[in-house]
């Protein structure tokens, strides 16, 4: 039986701001179809590693990377065409951000950006997204009020409405929950199982029992490095490899 | 999602990308340009004039058969015009800004703002205007002094004009003094005033200062008023009632004059290299001082 | 139960002191102002009507209305701002929105600050040398088009310096959130930064109009001139390349300080249509602020 190709393959990635180097060569893969956790404490390069994967890296100043970066098998770092990327990634940020547009221009912003015209063929897609993002029966009815005026919770399940709305083959979330109350988390939950079933998932995450409800494998990232990645049940489990492993996930520190 | 943008679009993409690169780039070329035309203009002078007796000469008589180009009184008319304005406007300027920020009520301060928005909108003829029809016959009346066009009208139009700046100014520098501060002071038992003088004030050193010489920069670098309302006489000031002459006033009044080359025109040119130096460093010094604040 | 202390009653005095003291230092902006806007006005009204704004000076200026300057002043300001507001606002666009923090943005930013502080003569001089002579816009003699050089760069800075200040009050946020859906920066700036911006922008472009408007130094080095023969009416009374203009700023200067036999009421009714224009200015980038901020988005 032959091993299908991860989605995101990444080899000793290495990133400097100016002279300080706050990813240490890192390597791992992310499988298909599959919900992927990263947990780790503050400051550890979790969300550093998300903008490299989409290179929205290359806005910040001063900033260099090295290492293989591969999402579907293209590499990242010498891309050209770095907007056909960004759309193949979805990326939800850690505080709530509806863009100052109505509901439905918020969904259909990306789509619009990449090309899209019609009318009804953005119609279907603000539905369906709306719908998966489980926001669509709260907002049906106003589409045109403003998405800056939704409360936080609904703002959350907004952006990754947005983050569906480009149709991507992978969706990052960053602490998505940091904002918002623990029933609309169940609920986003909910819908990320249902999402991992059409594409992978890569769920940042310093809830360390997030990822242990959601995630079929974990990697533990510290201080730029990987302390270990394997499936949940075994970083959760009474012997990880590494015992900063089991005292982080059973908060002896961070 | 496939990438649906034709060729078209990612063409004009690029083309607004260039332009506002070139835009950003030609501000930065015209921002430059200054000091390189200004002083392209005035540097022949510099080979036909003593450097020293240009800056130091007291004797400004361009027109003679032997010409003398000493601005020595014109650097003191503008000084004494600059220092006795901001005598008067330092403190009308920082009190207003104390009562905009400390003393006054949302509506008071909506309301003030605007008139402080208008009087810097005034344009300078209008001010050298009033000083030409209003104060200089109000200052002959009060005061029993032969000439109303001297430093002293000068002096109040300069005044009234720098003040604006170094109200928003100031206002910005106290209003960034944490509100912690005034809640501390106020829970010991200080009174307002104390809490202004005490603990506002110094806490807010820097703005203050920065608002003030924003205000002497507005002040120097003025031209129509003091043209019109200092008499424009070229002597050194002994009292305040004295007629005095600026370097400002003297190109806006002899460039007009002069024929493009002539010696005269040169040294015209040198003194506005003279006055944009001046105006840079004391500009510069006061956003230092800004930026001193932001970084604390 | 509270009794007023002899300390406190005297705290409570001084209080009202301090209050009053200050209010009285805000005071002496507020009256000069109202008293100079009052007697200019009061002194200018009885020249002041329609038909003293809408026929041209006769008489080298001392005669007649200000038509002829007054449509001096709108060229040379709409020309100076259509040059100075497209190029400010995408300047500060590339500052703000494209230039990478390097030590070459640090000092154009610097350069930008202080230039907003340079006088205006000596941009007058610069726009001698500049454009009167070195472009040679109108060989080597001042011209409108000169004048109107002048003045962009001269408010050049400032416009860039509010644009930039309008572009940094839209969060960060809503960037990033453009950017990780595939957004380039420019549909980014045009949907998303533009748009909520827009308010500052305005007013900033539109105060630099009653700046403009009321300028004499510049322009009558570059291309202001102080009385000229007009008899047509229309708004079409100067070739902007190879005419010089009258200006309504330089008209005041010219009928106060040289011009001989202009009735009393002239200068003042000058001035107090170059306050009323001003006014009505700053009223509008107000209305403008006022009405965009109700609408605000977030």
């Amino acid at each position: 039986m032959t091993t299908p190709a991860p989605a995101i393959d990444i080899q000793d990635l290495r990133l400097a701001y100016g002279r300080r180097e706050v990813l240490h060569g890192i390597s791992f893969q992310v499988p298909r179809h599959a919900i992927f956790g990263i947990i780790g404490p503050a400051q550890s390069g979790k969300t550093s590693l998300l903008r490299c994967l989409n290179r929205t890296i290359d806005f910040t100043a001063g900033a260099t990377t090295s290492g293989t970066v591969r999402v579907e098998g293209a590499d990242v770092r010498s891309m050209r065409n770095v907007y056909e990327l960004r759309r193949r990634i979805g990326m939800v940020a850690p505080l709530p951000v509806g863009l100052p547009l109505s509901v439905y221009d918020n969904v259909a912003f990306a789509p619009r950006a990449a090309g899209v015209r019609s009318k009804s063929e953005l119609d279907g897609l603000v539905e369906t997204c709306l719908r998966q993002a489980a926001l669509w029966d709260e907002v049906r009815d106003r589409l045109d009020s403003l998405g800056t005026r939704l409360s936080g919770g609904q703002q959350q399940r907004l952006t990754i409405a947005r983050a569906l709305s480009h149709r991507p083959e992978i969706l990052c979330l960053d602490e998505f929950s940091i904002a918002i109350d623990p029933v609309t988390t169940m609920r986003i939950e909910d819908v990320l199982k249902e999402l991992c079933r059409s594409m992978t998932i890569v769920l940042v995450t310093n809830l360390t029992q997030q990822a242990r409800r959601l995630a079929d494998r974990t990697m533990f990232l510290w201080n730029g490095e990987v302390v270990e990645t394997g499936p949940t049940e075994v970083l959760f489990g009474e012997s990880p490899r590494d015992p900063r492993t089991r005292d982080y996930v059973r908060g002896v520190f961070g | 999602m496939a990438e649906r943008r034709n060729g078209m679009e990612m063409v004009a993409e690029k083309a607004i990308e260039l332009l506002i690169r070139i835009c950003g780039i030609s501000a930065i070329v015209f921002v430059f340009g200054i000091f390189f035309f200004v002083f392209r203009e005035g540097a022949p002078a510099l080979a036909k004039i003593d450097l020293g007796e240009f800056l130091t000469g007291g004797k400004w008589i361009p027109t003679s058969h032997q010409p003398r180009y000493g601005v020595g009184a014109l650097i003191v008319g503008t000084l004494s015009v600059t220092a006795v304005a901001m005598a008067i406007a330092v403190p009308f300027g920082l009190g207003a800004a104390v009562f905009v920020s400390e003393f006054c009520g949302r509506r008071t301060r909506e309301t003030l703002k605007i008139v402080i928005e208008l009087l810097a909108a005034i344009p300078s003829v209008v001010w050298g205007f009033i000083g030409l029809s209003v104060m200089s016959p109000l200052l002959i009346h009060g005061f029993h002094v032969p000439v109303g066009v001297n430093l002293f009208n000068g002096a109040i139009l300069l005044a009234l004009m720098s003040v604006p700046i170094m109200v928003s100014i100031g206002e910005d520098a106290l209003k960034a003094v944490p509100d912690s501060y005034r809640e501390a002071a106020l829970a010991l038992g200080a009174t307002r005033w104390q809490t202004v003088w005490r603990v506002l004030v110094p806490a807010a050193r820097n703005g203050l200062l920065a608002a003030v010489l924003l205000g002497v920069g507005r002040a120097i670098g003025e031209t129509m008023a003091v043209l019109m309302a200092t008499g424009h006489s070229i002597r050194i000031p002994e009292t305040l009632f004295d007629p005095v002459c600026t370097l400002t006033a003297t190109i806006a009044a002899e460039l007009g004059e002069t024929s493009k080359g002539s010696t005269h025109y040169q040294v015209l040119f040198l003194i506005g290299v003279l006055l944009f130096s001046i105006t840079f460093v004391v500009n510069l010094a006061a956003d230092l001082v800004v930026k001193g604040i932001r970084k604390r | 139960m509270f009794t007023a202390t002899p300390q406190v009653r005297r705290k409570a005095r001084t209080e009202a002191a301090a209050r009053t003291f200050f209010a009285l230092m805000a005071a002496a902006m507020v009256v000069p102002l109202l008293a100079i806007v009052g007697y200019v006005v009061y002194r200018g009204w009885p020249v002041l009507s329609w038909t003293f704004l809408t026929t041209n000076p006769t008489h080298g200026g001392t005669q007649g209305g200000i038509w002829s300057a007054l449509v001096g002043t709108i060229y040379v300001v709409f020309l100076s701002l259509a040059i100075s507001a497209p190029i400010g606002v995408l300047a500060a666009v590339y500052l703000n929105e494209y230039a990478k923090d390097t030590w070459f943005t640090r000092v154009v930013n610097l350069a930008v600050v202080n230039l907003a502080g340079v006088p205006s003569i000596v941009h007058g001089l610069f726009g001698v040398g500049a454009f009167v002579y070195f472009l040679n816009v109108n060989g080597g003699k001042k011209s409108i088009l000169a004048a109107a050089l002048t003045l962009a760069v001269m408010t050049l800075p400032v416009i860039v310096a509010s644009t930039k200040e309008a572009l940094a009050s839209v969060p960060v946020a809503f960037r990033e959130a453009c950017w990780n859906v595939g957004a380039t920066r420019w549909q980014t700036i045009r949907r998303i930064v533009l748009p909520n911006s827009i308010s500052g922008i305005l007013t900033g472009v539109i105060l630099q109009v009653s700046r403009t408007a009321g300028e004499t130094a510049p322009v009558m080095l570059t291309g202001v001139t102080t009385w000229k023969m007009i008899e047509q009416t229309g708004l079409f009374l100067y070739h902007p390349i190879t005419d010089q203009c009258m200006a309504l700023s330089m008209h005041l200067y010219y009928i106060q300080t040289q011009a001989s036999g202009a009735p009393k009421a002239l200068p003042f009714a000058i001035a107090a249509v170059l306050i009323g224009a001003v006014l009505v200015v700053n009223a509008a980038s107000i209305a403008v602020r006022v009405a965009l901020r109700s609408r605000r988005k977030w």
